[in-house]
């Protein structure tokens, strides 16, 4: 278990491990990344059951990250937790690496679900919590879905699916940044209001500040009390949080910087530490 | 071989076998979209109900499910019609299962023309081309109900991805029950030497009625049961072209791109022959019933005999 100051010190970490294979790669989705690693950080070293040396543990908790191209952020976190060494990160993107433009289960270890194709991470996700529950298996959960992918109906499908059968061991978080690659979500194609949304597909909702560390384990230990319904930690994120530029800026959605910018971002991240 | 005259349609024998080895195998777990009664699954349901999903009318959804059920260490089983597998859900079957080597058994029923009445929208002529073309998957379309229980043994013994195609009209038996059929390996149902058809699924029947006719007018023909479509028995293609020099394929299916295309790639490559295939030609159907489609859109016993005599 980490302090809470541990975990924010972490979390700088991965963003800057995050951007680094993205500068190295020339390619990338930092927007993205950079909003979820204040969640992916609590998640990985307080909350979730798992052991980075058997990373194929049987009633480990699962994580899928169905905003597949943030994964950045999730490489970055499985490093620092020690599924493989922070070097690797920069053979992100890169021919042979195993770490692929989205996750690929098949490739690197700790993933539980290749994802990329958006929407499709979160019915899996659906499907692994009616398994655990049919085989017993105590592990919870977890899968992280961006705001603009619940314009994707799938989501809708699963939603429903996952209260119909009571999946109480089914967490998701929604990163609630209001940004996706056209422009502001709200915009391009209307989800709000999330919570209503899925309060009437049957979940229950936590809403969160999803960039301070201390609220986001308290959401996830209420979600975890929660009996009989599957939960949605909606957390309000800002798209680049952590460096002045990218900051709310949907330009920065997938788009690699050049050296003078990442030489910038190093030196506002690096700084906090 | 058996009794012709019995006639059991292949998803019946899917859903005999789902509850039989759904005795053996616990973490056998089968899903329907909506539609149980129709894909067979209804049987598994009453006899697990804790190891039966119901998806509701979103094929999408259970698919990507299904990989995740998979990834649990469970093998599943996931029903609907053709249609709306290898069309509606295409891109999850390719990026959640596919991709994934996900431990899924895409079991699509109601598979071609002889769907019938419900007409166009859910009679699929493209099922086999799509599913064939992503990598990992194993994709087969048995012929008639033992071969199906057999085939589905082996499918369900071995683990990976895998789309079978189960059709809604009772069809011939022809296997005994003690059939040697594996995935993989073409069976040859009748010798002959004057041409080889290779027939799939309800086409092997149409392809040993064809048989019948030829033989009357001194023509022999070989007939392939090409029960796996993926992947291909090329060696029994090659061959069968060697011994009989003239290659007629049958499949209720578009001529583009499924049993057609794959024979045609095999010899194109290996050994160039006179070719003909015998399918549904670029078009939608209609409605209608099973026979009078076959008839129409040239997918008969008929239809096979005049593309032999068209090659020798």
């Amino acid at each position: 278990m980490k302090t809470v100051k541990e975990l924010e010190d972490l979390a700088r970490k991965v963003r800057i491990n995050a951007l680094r294979g993205i500068h190295a790669a020339q390619s990338g989705h930092p927007g993205g990344s950079l909003s979820i690693a204040d969640i992916l950080v609590p998640l990985y070293f307080n909350i979730m059951n798992i052991d980075p040396d058997n990373p194929n543990m049987k009633n480990r908790d699962r994580f899928v990250l169905s905003k597949g191209h943030a994964c950045p952020a999730l490489y970055a976190t499985l490093a620092e937790r020690g599924y493989f060494p922070p070097e690797d990160l920069l053979t992100f993107r890169k021919i042979g690496s195993k770490l692929q433009g989205h996750p690929s289960m098949k490739m690197c270890p700790g993933i539980d679900m290749s994802t990329g194709s958006l929407g499709q991470g979160f019915s899996a996700a659906v499907g692994m919590a009616i398994a655990a529950m049919i085989n017993k298996n105590p592990g919870y959960i977890y899968v992280i879905t961006g705001d603009g992918e619940l314009q994707e109906g799938i989501i809708w499908e699963a939603a429903m699916s996952a209260s119909k059968n009571k999946l109480d061991n089914l967490i998701a978080v929604v990163d609630w940044n209001n940004l996706q690659i056209d422009g502001i979500v709200d915009n391009v194609k209307k989800v709000a209001p999330i919570d209503k949304k899925f309060e009437a597909f049957g979940w229950k909702t936590i809403m969160c500040d999803g960039h301070n560390i201390p609220e986001i384990l308290n959401a996830f230990e209420e979600a975890k009390s929660i009996k009989g319904y599957p939960v949605v930690i909606v957390a309000k994120t800002h798209k680049g949080q952590g460096v002045s530029f990218m900051k709310d800026a949907a330009g920065w959605h997938g788009k690699a910087p050049n050296d003078e910018q990442f030489e910038a971002a190093l030196k506002e991240l690096e700084g906090d530490i | 071989m058996a009794d012709v005259k019995k006639k059991i349609a292949t998803r019946d024998a899917y859903g005999q076998f789902l509850v039989e080895y759904g005795e053996e195998r616990e973490s056998l777990i089968a899903m329907s979209a909506d539609l149980s009664g129709s894909n067979k699954t209804d049987g598994f349901e009453k006899a697990f109900p804790d190891r039966f999903i119901q998806a509701g009318i979103s094929e999408q959804d259970m698919f990507a499910e299904a990989a995740g059920i998979a990834h649990m260490g469970n093998v599943v089983a996931a029903s609907t019609f053709a249609m709306f597998a290898a069309g509606r859900a295409y891109e999850i079957i390719r990026n959640s299962i596919a991709y994934t080597k996900a431990n899924v058994k895409v079991c699509a029923t109601h598979g071609g023309i002889t769907v019938g009445e419900d007409g166009a929208s859910h009679q699929t002529f493209e099922d086999l081309a799509l599913m064939r073309v992503i990598p990992n998957m194993t994709v087969i379309n048995p012929a008639d109900a033992v071969s199906t229980k057999i085939l589905l043994r082996e499918l369900f013994e071995t683990k990976g991805p895998a789309y079978v195609r189960l059709g809604r009209s009772g069809v011939p038996v022809i296997y005994d029950e003690d059939a040697d059929i594996r995935i993989g390996k073409a069976n040859i149902v009748r010798e002959g030497s004057d041409a080889v058809v290779i027939a799939t699924g309800l086409m092997v029947s149409e392809a040993m009625d064809a048989a019948e006719i030829l033989s009357k007018e001194g023509i022999n023909i070989r007939i392939l049961d090409m029960h796996t479509i993926k992947p291909i028995d090329k060696e029994a293609v090659i061959q069968s072209a060697k011994d009989c020099k003239a290659v007629v394929t049958a499949e209720e299916h578009s001529i583009i791109g499924g049993l057609g295309g794959a024979v045609a790639e095999t010899l194109a490559c290996n050994y160039p022959c006179k070719m003909a295939m015998v399918g549904q030609k670029d078009t939608f159907g209609e409605s209608g019933k099973p026979a009078e489609l076959l008839k129409k859109y040239g997918m008969t016993a008929d239809d096979i005999v005049e593309a032999v005599k068209s090659l020798i």
